[in-house]
């Protein structure tokens, strides 16, 4: 029984690491680090739940809808549960450091500087200040740049410029 | 949540509805910078500041309708403009760029002292999004102290206009900390750690220094807001209604 329960819940892992961030498609929902956790529950009407705790970026994140729709889709289609809920979750606060060293690479081969690690301590403004002028280029590998703009195209991300190879990039936030 | 007697839950109703129509009334002012900022910059960054103000108007809502069974889009977009509850300091225009950085300097550390203070609630769903919501906001708080800098320095003209946006709005920003009618129960259950007095106590101890360090004038009048704090509404606010309202409003009850 245990070997069955584990093996589910491999496929609806796997599964998910298929689905990539609506915003930057290069990176998957689970390298990103917003699955919080898949599990299995037995309803009161005794059929089965799939429930996917999800965490989002940005509390405002406008992707959060394409996301839940394309979870529930996806693992529906695996017909592993009677039921797939998407459950949003801020129990433990989303930060830039639960993006994989896969999710970070990702992002940095598709040209986004992936975020500086920043640590999940309760004062955040002071470590803020350190790391956001810190980006490296995800064209030249320089760290001769500067952050011309907190705010970018996506509440997530930020835009800077490298002095070396002279080109605009943008960085994934730490937050 | 099940726990909560009737007269906590009306209370903590009416505490996330508040926080709710300050973040989104403030959010739909300044989407309206969204092409016409003073520099390109800015355009992005009071467009991502707007949409974060309103996702987070949007969580508040949710949360606000889980309390009370409601439905957040109605509770959004479906009251008439004197059945909001946003502080008198939402009620304004945008005016100029110097009054929109005056009225987020003042709020923004309003609001940070606010979250501050409410990540050690005991409702804990509103002590998880506060903690959350507080990371966002670092970079508003980070942003608008460097514009108040900005203003003050760049010259006699801005430096006007700043310190006129700040005298303009100082007797609505202490609105932000207007008494709720529940707030006793609310401190009460730990749902609110500290009175919305001593709140403001905080957000002066933090904004007086950083005026005094942009040779702005730090008003010493008016003292505490009055009750009637959040329900002034004004023309202004109601022209801004029938503008967020119009999408809703041309087809009541559609899924959209």
């Amino acid at each position: 029984m245990v070997a069955v329960a584990l093996s589910r819940e491999a496929a609806v892992w796997a599964a998910l690491a298929e689905l990539s961030d609506p915003e930057i498609p290069a990176i998957s929902l689970v390298d990103l680090g917003v699955i919080g956790g898949v599990a299995f529950a037995e309803r009161p009407d005794g059929a089965e739940r799939l429930t996917v705790e999800l965490m989002p970026t940005f509390v405002g994140c406008p992707a959060i809808e394409v996301m839940r729709e394309q979870i529930t889709e996806r693992l529906g289609a695996l017909e592993l549960a009677d039921e797939v809920v998407v459950h949003l979750s801020f129990a433990e606060p989303w930060t830039s450091d639960r993006i994989t060293p896969a999710g970070r690479e990702a992002l940095r081969s598709s040209g986004f500087a992936p975020p500086v690690t920043i640590g999940s301590g309760s004062v955040f403004s002071g470590e803020l200040l350190t790391a956001l002028p810190i980006a490296t280029c995800p064209y030249c590998a320089s760290r001769n740049t500067t952050l011309e703009n907190p705010f970018g195209p996506t509440l997530c991300r930020a835009i800077y410029h490298c002095a070396d190879c002279r080109q605009p990039f943008e960085a994934f936030k730490p937050v | 949540m099940s726990t909560l007697d009737a007269t906590t839950r009306d209370a903590l109703a009416e505490l996330l509805l508040a926080m709710a129509d300050d973040e989104f009334v403030l959010g739909f002012w300044d989407s309206e910078w969204t092409g016409i900022a003073p520099i390109l910059e800015e355009d992005v960054a009071m467009s991502s500041v707007s949409q974060d103000e309103i996702g987070h108007a949007r969580a508040l809502y949710e949360l606000l309708a889980e309390v009370t069974g409601g439905d957040a889009d109605r509770i959004a977009f479906g009251r008439p403009p004197e059945g909001y509850r946003h502080a008198a300091l939402m009620n304004h225009a945008r005016s100029d760029w110097a009054f929109t950085i005056a009225r987020r300097f003042l709020y923004e550390h309003a609001d940070a002292v606010r979250l501050e203070s409410l990540a050690a609630s005991s409702y804990q769903p509103l002590a998880d999004l506060a903690v959350k919501m507080r990371r966002e906001e670092t970079y508003h708080i980070l942003h608008f102290d460097l514009w108040l800098k900005r203003l003050s320095e760049g010259g006699d003209e801005s430096h006007a206009r700043l310190a006129a946006g700040i005298e303009r709005l100082w007797p609505d920003a202490q609105t932000v900390f207007a008494p709720l009618a529940g707030e006793g129960r609310l401190v009460d259950a730990r749902i609110l750690p500290d009175t919305l007095e001593v709140m403001r106590a905080r957000w002066l101890e933090r904004i007086g220094p950083r005026l005094e360090a942009a040779h702005l004038p730090v008003p010493t009048t008016p003292g505490s807001p009055g009750a009637d704090g959040r329900t002034q509404r004004t023309d202004e606010f109601a022209w801004l209604h029938a503008e967020f309202t119009m999408v809703a409003r041309s087809e009541e009850g559609a899924t959209w």
